[in-house]
């Protein structure tokens, strides 16, 4: 750009409200964690706060937008800014992925005394080390009588979400187009995918926690199953908030073929959750 | 001696470099302009301040624990309460002195080296800096928690920290998260700044070494801070919640925490030395009156270090019983980062070859900084070779090695960096000679403090432990006395600040003599809104 002079947005409270209101619900989390007590009223209070927050401060930034004050160089700096929060939510599942593999493939040969590690195996020497882990070393750990079968559920998830990410395509093309009834159609039936994946995550995990006694508590396969699943369905939910939250503003016209980076970086987060779950589908699941 | 040629064709006093007005937003006056505030400048100084408010409380930490070490036998304080010492001194000094100084630092210079008006995202910039207070509020609060503050280390090895934790652990791990998101969030902005809002014309190899280490540093935190939220959180569910991440008896390994600790841990190290590098790559040219000798490699030479820092991780960890192939693939890839490093001090000292040097106190914080961080450099050598790291491992020796990369050298380079920029932040220079004993003190201070601590830990002195054998009382005593030498020399530098920004000489624009980059263009002080209108940069062909 030559010559035109930059956008400085004007000050706004919400940072510090933010900021505020993240410390109240970490209060609240740690007091409800450790003392219990009033702790999770506490931190409702924050999240609810955070929640409230968040979408004050959107509806700022979708005003400013509306009213055309944002200009094609802070396009880029929101897209820049997105596909780098992006790639920082791929470094958090990454240290959970990097755990299942550490532990599937050295800690538990290991304490099955494999190789030059074999003094760990001196700490329990009837364990055997398998995959999924159904018997884990100490007997005061009651591990998973079963694990789930891939091919029922997580199966018709897969295919939920990898079809969700091609209608969300179709409805960005319907967008790009200026097919706005087509780009809402499309969307809708995208918002209904996440919807119906995160109804059948829930039951898979109430069959899990009741029927097969596979839980949190239920060992090392317990802790990974459920800390990537669960920041797998907690980033699916998020998606799908934002996905309807698109719905809205599709319906009331904020989008048009050329201008609508919203949309592109709620279909790019959309897409992100779609790759971790065929990552999740191939090793927390089949193999 | 005849001054350079231009390196750009931006000069002082050009229309171009300072636009428009400040009349076009309604400014909120007294407390609620700085709790609102989203302009880098105002933002970058409150980072600054808040870096130095921890800078001293960290600071005290020490003290405390140098106290207790003056003499052998255990004298002021109770055993636990010397574990979180040394365990609050490292998280405050790491999370809450260095890096936020240098988001401070970037706050302030990067967008006037690159010609940009503020930065890329300010609200999320307020947002950044405001979770800092909040996060550090947190932490601090678990010193009169029940069961007191975390006592682990600032490494925070399971099961210390896990199963044999205080309760204070949860509110340590939530706070972290604070820390950590303030830091992503922070680094998107400047990596969107940096690349999206460099005046036109500027080519990436046109930065300023300072905004290209800056850039690499942004996409270190951004690539390391999630994967310690990871950590922490499987921490916070081993605590509260029964998994098994770092619990044998449930399938897990407490070297995991190890591994995912010091994948983010390496990385972190390197988030704290290449601003210090683009910093000192800034200032030796200016008072050398030449240009950076090798700009190019040293632009390499820091995205290498940056690679390399994610495979060099297990280093730390040698004692750890790891299979020998990964012993020597750890310490040989460990040793090849002294490559990448030793073009960068041969370029800083190539710079200096042949130009005509003045002391200034910026100079000579940035010139103690090569000899001293070299210094800190070599240890790191010696640790890394794995066979003898089994001697020197948990001794003072590694204590003395990452203080001298890390005080000469982050802190160092800070101080180097408000002394050079303090002229265009407030219009005055600092008081000259009051720099130079804050300069002489520093140095002493620091070298009587850390350069013992190579003897008493070759000699096999243990790190984080109260009490210590006879052997070693002369060298600790040294210590303390260096160290209490070094704490009370920093009151000066407070008191050089707050007279420099009440008054002082006054600064032109260009305040040094040698000193081309893009914010000497615009007037010192720097008012609050520059480059408004987007300068056209047009870099002089050599």
């Amino acid at each position: 750009m030559s010559g035109g002079s930059y956008y400085v947005p004007a000050t706004s409270r919400w940072p510090i409200l933010a900021s505020l209101a993240l410390g109240l619900m970490m209060v609240g989390t740690g007091t409800w964690l450790v003392h219990g007590s009033i702790g999770s009223l506490i931190m409702l209070a924050g999240l609810v706060a955070i929640l409230a927050i968040m979408a004050l401060w959107f509806r700022d930034v979708i005003r400013e937008s509306m009213d055309g004050l944002y200009d094609s160089q802070m396009d880029r700096s929101f897209r820049w800014g997105m596909a780098w929060f992006i790639f920082s939510e791929v470094m958090f599942f990454a240290a959970f992925f990097g755990a299942l593999f550490y532990v599937r493939t050295f800690a538990l040969p290991w304490l099955d005394g494999e190789g030059a590690k074999g003094v760990t195996a001196l700490l329990w020497p009837d364990f055997t080390a398998s995959w999924p882990l159904l018997n884990p070393p100490d007997p005061s750990i009651q591990g998973p009588e079963h694990i789930l079968d891939p091919w029922k559920l997580p199966l018709i998830n897969t295919l939920l979400l990898v079809t969700s990410s091609i209608t969300l395509t179709f409805s960005h093309e319907a967008l790009k187009k200026g097919d706005r009834y087509g780009a809402h159609t499309w969307l809708v039936v995208t918002v209904l995918f996440g919807a119906v994946f995160i109804c059948i995550q829930g039951i898979e995990y109430y069959e899990a926690w009741v029927h097969l006694g596979l839980t949190l508590q239920a060992g090392i396969y317990g802790s990974t199953f459920f800390m990537l699943t669960g920041f797998h369905g907690l980033h699916v939910i998020i998606g799908t908030i934002i996905l309807f939250t698109l719905l809205q503003r599709v319906k009331k016209g904020h989008f048009d073929a050329h201008n609508h980076f919203a949309f592109e970086a709620g279909a790019w987060y959309w897409h992100f959750v779609d790759v971790v779950w065929i990552g999740l589908f191939l090793f927390v699941y089949v193999f | 001696m005849a001054s350079l040629p231009p390196k750009h064709r931006l000069q002082q006093g050009s229309a171009d470099a300072v636009g428009g007005s400040d009349t076009h937003h309604d400014r909120p006056r007294g407390i609620m302009r700085w709790v609102l505030t989203t302009n880098h400048k105002e933002i970058g100084t409150l980072y600054l301040l808040f870096s130095l408010l921890m800078f001293m409380i960290g600071g005290v930490f020490a003290l405390v624990v140098r106290a207790e070490l003056f003499q052998p036998g255990l004298q002021l304080v109770q055993p636990e309460f010397f574990n979180q010492m040394t365990t609050m001194h490292g998280l405050i000094m790491v999370f809450g002195a260095v890096m936020p100084a240098f988001v401070g630092l970037a706050n302030w210079m990067v967008p006037l080296q690159i010609g940009a008006p503020d930065m890329a995202l300010p609200r999320l910039n307020n947002f950044s800096f405001w979770l800092l207070p909040v996060a550090f509020t947190l932490l601090l609060s678990t010193l009169i928690m029940p069961g007191g503050a975390p006592n682990f280390g600032w490494t925070f090895y399971a099961p210390l920290s896990t199963t044999y934790a205080p309760p204070s652990t949860t509110y340590f791990i939530l706070s972290l998260h604070i820390a950590g998101i303030s830091s992503i969030l922070g680094a998107i902005n400047i990596i969107a700044t940096i690349l999206n809002l460099r005046a036109p014309g500027m080519r990436l190899m046109d930065m300023t070494l300072f905004v290209w280490t800056w850039l690499i540093t942004a996409f270190l935190l951004i690539a390391v801070m999630p994967v310690l939220a990871g950590v922490v959180t499987m921490m916070l569910m081993d605590i509260n919640f029964g998994t098994s991440f770092f619990n044998a008896a449930g399938g897990g390994d407490p070297v995991l925490f190890q591994h995912l600790f010091w994948f983010f841990g390496h990385p972190e190290v390197y988030i704290m030395i290449l601003p210090a590098f683009g910093i000192v790559s800034v200032i030796i040219p200016t008072f050398a009156r030449k240009r950076l000798f090798g700009y190019a490699s040293m632009v390499y030479a820091t995205a290498s270090i940056a690679i390399l820092s994610f495979m060099v991780w297990a280093h730390h960890m040698f004692v750890v019983g790891l299979p020998l192939v990964a012993e020597l693939f750890f310490m040989y890839s460990t040793m090849l980062i002294a490559v990448p490093t030793g073009v960068k001090v041969f370029n800083w000292i190539a710079t200096l070859f042949r130009g005509s040097i003045t002391f200034e106190p910026a100079m000579l914080f940035a010139i103690a900084f090569v000899v001293l961080f070299t210094i800190g450099g070599f240890s790191g050598l010696m640790l890394a070779i794995s066979p003898a790291d089994f001697q020197y491992h948990d001794t003072y020796f590694v204590v003395a090695h990452f203080h001298y990369v890390l005080v000469p050298g982050a802190i160092f380079s800070i101080m180097a960096a408000v002394y050079y920029w303090l002229p265009k932040w407030t219009g005055h220079y600092p008081h000259l000679r009051l720099s130079q004993w804050h300069f002489w003190l520093s140095i002493i201070g620091v070298n009587l403090t850390f350069f013992p601590m190579h003897f008493s830990g070759l000699a096999g002195m243990p790190r984080r432990i109260p009490d210590y054998s006879l052997q070693f009382a002369d060298f600790n005593m040294i210590s303390s006395v260096g160290a209490f030498m070094f704490g009370l020399s920093q009151l000066l530098f407070v008191v050089i600040v707050f007279m420099c920004v009440r008054g002082g000489k006054k600064a032109p624009a260009k305040a040094w003599d040698g000193a081309e980059d893009l914010e000497w263009t615009v007037p010192s002080p720097a008012p609050l809104h520059t480059f408004e209108h987007p300068p056209q940069y047009r870099p002089v062909e050599h």
